[in-house]
């Protein structure tokens, strides 16, 4: 038997390396994290990160055997990295070809609820003006069916789609029939809030597996105060909703998404409470948009960036606990976060994507037949910017529609590896360009990032997440299992 | 463990060259069948007509004169209807080369190897060897049709380039419906062309077991004692992916790969999600790690933990793994829905404390060489 060599022998002599593309960016105050193109990150002393970059770093540190692992630098041992990294690069942005695959039916600007928060909704009777026609709905339902993708998601919204009923039967059906030959992947979401659901309905939304969204604030007084309606009753026609949905239609049938709202601030263990209580398994905690009543109202400034991240953050240790606890419970903004950094599949949350999702991920076909970019471009421009006014169905072509400069230019002008700040940012893998929140607050496509109040909660996020992985096995383990959630 | 090869005393020989045959125990056969089997006789059978009669009788029997006679012990009582042996009569060697039986006939192709593993349980010979492939051939034509599973293992398997591809092409055409099992350090596959050619064999259930030590490149060439296998066996890995071929990684869980394992999960989670299986795998106490067990040997009690965590994230990831060699009595309850009664059956043992263990039936039990020289401290009967 011949000899076995020591570990020592297979290192390279020399002590050369080179560094593959990466950002880096303080963590705190001794620590820095380090992101390479693929959105993998290592966590280092600022020391080590010197050594590194100045080529200083010998081969057997620690630190180094971690940043050849996770392709941060080549030597002569490996040069395998920029083919891992291509691969990885590649899945990310597979979506980018599939192109459009939910597509948003206004079908009535009315609704029964007048939330002050609302950024759309209109409380009038006048049918006429503000349902969609079946006409502007059959023109949609082709341009929906030209996407290339072959998952097509078409969502109804308002005001509260029901009160369209009928238009929504009619969308369904014949979405059905005109897909028969293109035998494309098609699924059906009513948002609503649930007050005029029945059993009519749901026997409809049975037959054709359409999916239930609605809207659940918090507990009783909270959900109450946000959502005003005729009798006061929102929570409880919410409650009830959710029973006979999942009675009908199935547990996992219906999904709820809160709105945070100043009076909310306080209470997040209350409102995470209330999804617990009617056995959601998570909740998206979300910071309030600053689109339509919600600026006009000034409820958006209401509260600070800083305010809603302490909101934030008091909110997703509770739910680390319970899972502690051995409860399964989600947190998914944090869980669209931490796909992006602990996979290489995108999630399509359409504020979290670079090139943004306006239209190339989600497009809105408004009641009166404007095509819009996205839900929140049809926020704006029901504040009189129409700048992401892309066309109108029957008057303009599928692909008049999809390559409008009001679609091309933004999309073009915000990609975050290109925009200044953002391309050194380590964390721009992890972020979005959301050039229409950026519009409507700053009037460019761009803004100046450190006034970004998207960039500055989003890097509060970002660095929060980082830190509890890295400062907890336990939690690692959690946020793996939610990013492959 | 099973004895599957020795030397035998010949009653009675009339060829020089070694032969494969398949054995029977039925003593109807139609003269020309008879004329290429084996019986395993029993007691006042007549072995008249048959190639070759194996024996446990001492030669007072009437043999044919131009039958091959060989007197087997005790030790090949597992010997059957439809097995295929390798009976040599100038040497007087039997050697059985599939039991019709067993789940887990494993071919060894070659005893090269461009690897010199730490843990090697097949350590390498670098002498010429290739009329093993050439016997292989034969064998697999014996094989019945209703063969569920087969391994092709080594040595080095790939050594042989375009005539291991030709041996799949047979085996698909001989065994069309048998699963495939082949063990390779994946290193030939950097060749596109090669990992092309091996997918013109479009075999519909066809897996190929590549080891990945570690996420460290440097450790990983230090285990397999070759420098740049690392990023060969990634690039082969990548390719067979490429042109749609399945892929097991495996990984020998020992004191040289423990304390990146958890890494080298990860690892494999953001860079090759797309393989079909991975392996996490007890030590057997075979080869090479016997003088090398110092280097090597690490309690499974005492890593259960990590082996926990590397599961966990696997599982995270929705990959396909399995947890292969282990006692049930040294790992961790969570790691229970990826335990695999792994061991083939010609090697499996319990120690005397696993005899009034209640869970007996579901364990996996030990190498017989862990039985011999070394096993965890830790196992333990539950009652």
């Amino acid at each position: 038997m011949s000899e076995f060599r020591t570990i020592e022998f297979y290192k390279s002599r020399k002590s050369s390396y080179r560094l593959l593309p990466f950002r880096f960016t303080p963590l705190d105050q001794d620590r820095y994290v380090l992101t390479n193109m693929a959105g993998e990150y290592l966590v280092s002393a600022r020391d080590k990160l010197l050594d590194f970059l100045q080529h200083k770093l010998a081969n057997e540190d620690p630190t180094y055997i971690e940043l050849r692992s996770r392709h941060f630098l080549i030597d002569d041992n490996s040069s395998i990295a920029p083919e891992l990294l291509a691969i990885k690069l590649r899945t990310r942005y597979d979506r980018l070809a599939e192109f459009t695959g939910l597509h948003i039916f206004v079908v009535t600007l009315r609704c029964e609820h007048s939330c002050p928060y609302c950024q759309v909704s209109r409380q009038s009777e006048d049918k006429l003006r503000y349902d969609m026609s079946s006409e502007i709905a059959s023109g949609a339902i082709d341009l929906a069916l030209r996407s290339p993708s072959q998952n097509i998601k078409i969502e109804f919204q308002g005001g509260e789609p029901l009160l369209n009923f009928e238009l929504i039967k009619f969308i369904v059906l014949e979405a059905k029939k005109r897909n028969q030959k293109r035998d494309k992947n098609l699924a059906f979401v009513i948002a609503t809030n649930l007050a005029l659901i029945n059993e009519d309905i749901l026997i409809f939304c049975r037959q054709h597996s359409i999916l239930i969204s609605t809207s659940l604030d918090g507990p009783k007084d909270l959900h109450n105060a946000n959502r005003p309606r005729p009798g006061g009753d929102s929570y409880e026609k919410t409650i009830e909703g959710i029973k006979l949905v999942r009675q009908t239609l199935g547990r996992d049938r219906v999904s709820a998404l809160m709105t945070t709202t100043e009076a909310s601030l306080d209470r997040v263990q209350e409102i995470i409470d209330e999804y617990l209580t009617q056995d959601f398994n998570g909740i998206f905690l979300r910071p309030l948009s600053p689109y339509g009543f919600a600026i006009k109202t000034k409820s958006y400034r209401a509260y600070n960036t800083e305010r809603w991240l302490d909101f934030y953050k008091e909110g997703l240790e509770y739910i680390i606990g319970l899972n502690r606890q051995g409860i399964d419970f989600i947190e998914y903004y944090a869980a669209t976060i931490l796909k992006k950094m602990l996979t290489s599949e995108d999630p399509g949350y359409v504020d979290l994507m670079s090139p943004s999702g306006i239209g190339i991920g989600a497009v809105v076909y408004n009641y009166d037949g404007y095509v819009y970019a996205s839900d929140e471009s049809r926020m704006l421009a029901e504040m009189g910017e129409e700048k992401f006014r892309l066309g109108k169905v029957l008057e303009n072509s599928y692909e008049q529609i999809f390559t409008s400069p009001n679609l091309l230019d933004p999309l073009e002008e915000s990609f975050a590896y290109s925009v200044p700040m953002c391309n050194d940012c380590a964390f721009e893998p992890y972020c979005g360009a959301d050039p229409v929140f950026h519009y409507a607050l700053y009037k460019d496509y761009v803004g100046r990032k450190p006034e970004s109040e998207f960039c500055f909660r989003n890097m509060a996020t970002f660095r929060f997440l980082i830190k509890k992985m890295e400062d907890d096995k336990l939690v690692r383990q959690l946020f793996t299992k939610w990013a492959n959630n | 463990m099973l004895k599957l090869h020795g030397n035998l005393p010949v009653l009675n020989s009339t060829t020089k060259d070694a032969y494969l045959i398949t054995v029977t125990t039925n003593t109807n056969l139609p003269p020309v069948l008879k004329k290429n089997r084996a019986l395993l006789m029993q007691p006042n059978q007549d072995p008249k007509g048959y190639k070759a009669v194996l024996t446990k009788e001492k030669g007072s029997t009437d043999f044919d004169a131009d039958s091959d006679v060989f007197q087997i012990s005790d030790d090949y009582n597992y010997l059957n209807e439809g097995d295929i042996v390798r009976l040599d009569p100038s040497s007087g060697s039997m050697r059985s080369l599939y039991r019709k039986n067993s789940p887990h006939n494993t071919i060894l192709l070659t005893e090269q190897c461009d690897h010199y593993c730490l843990m090697c349980s097949q350590p390498p010979k670098d002498v010429d060897d290739s009329w093993l492939l050439q016997e292989v051939f034969e064998l697999i034509s014996l094989m019945p049709t209703d063969t569920k599973g087969l391994g092709f293992s080594g040595g080095e398997p790939t050594l042989y380039g375009d005539r291991l591809i030709d041996l799949l092409h047979h085996t698909k055409r001989s065994l069309p419906t048998t699963a495939i099992d082949i063990l390779s350090n994946g290193r030939a596959f950097k060749d596109m062309e090669f990992a092309k050619n091996y997918a013109t064999v479009e075999h519909p259930d066809m897996l190929i077991g590549i080891p990945i030590y570690s996420d460290d490149p440097v450790r990983h060439d230090y285990v397999v004692q070759s420098r740049g296998a690392f990023d060969e066996t990634i690039k082969g890995i990548l390719n067979l992916k490429k042109v749609s071929q399945k892929v097991e990684i495996r990984i020998v869980i020992h004191k040289q790969t423990v304390d990146r394992l958890v890494r080298t999960c990860e690892f494999i989670a953001r860079n090759l999600l797309f393989v079909d299986h991975v392996a996490l795998m007890g030590l057997e106490i075979t080869g090479f790690t016997r003088p090398n067990l110092d280097l090597l040997w690490i309690d499974p009690y005492e890593y259960k933990d990590i082996l926990s965590e590397a599961v966990a994230v696997l599982n995270s990831y929705g990959m396909n793994a399995s947890v292969y060699n282990h006692q049930l009595c040294t790992i961790n309850p969570d790691v229970l829905g990826n335990y695999r009664k792994s061991i083939s059956d010609w090697k499996t043992e319990f120690l005397d404390e696993c005899l009034s263990c209640t869970k007996r039936t579901d364990c996996g039990g030990l190498f017989s060489s862990s039985k011999q020289f070394r096993h965890s401290r830790y196992i333990k009967a539950f009652k």
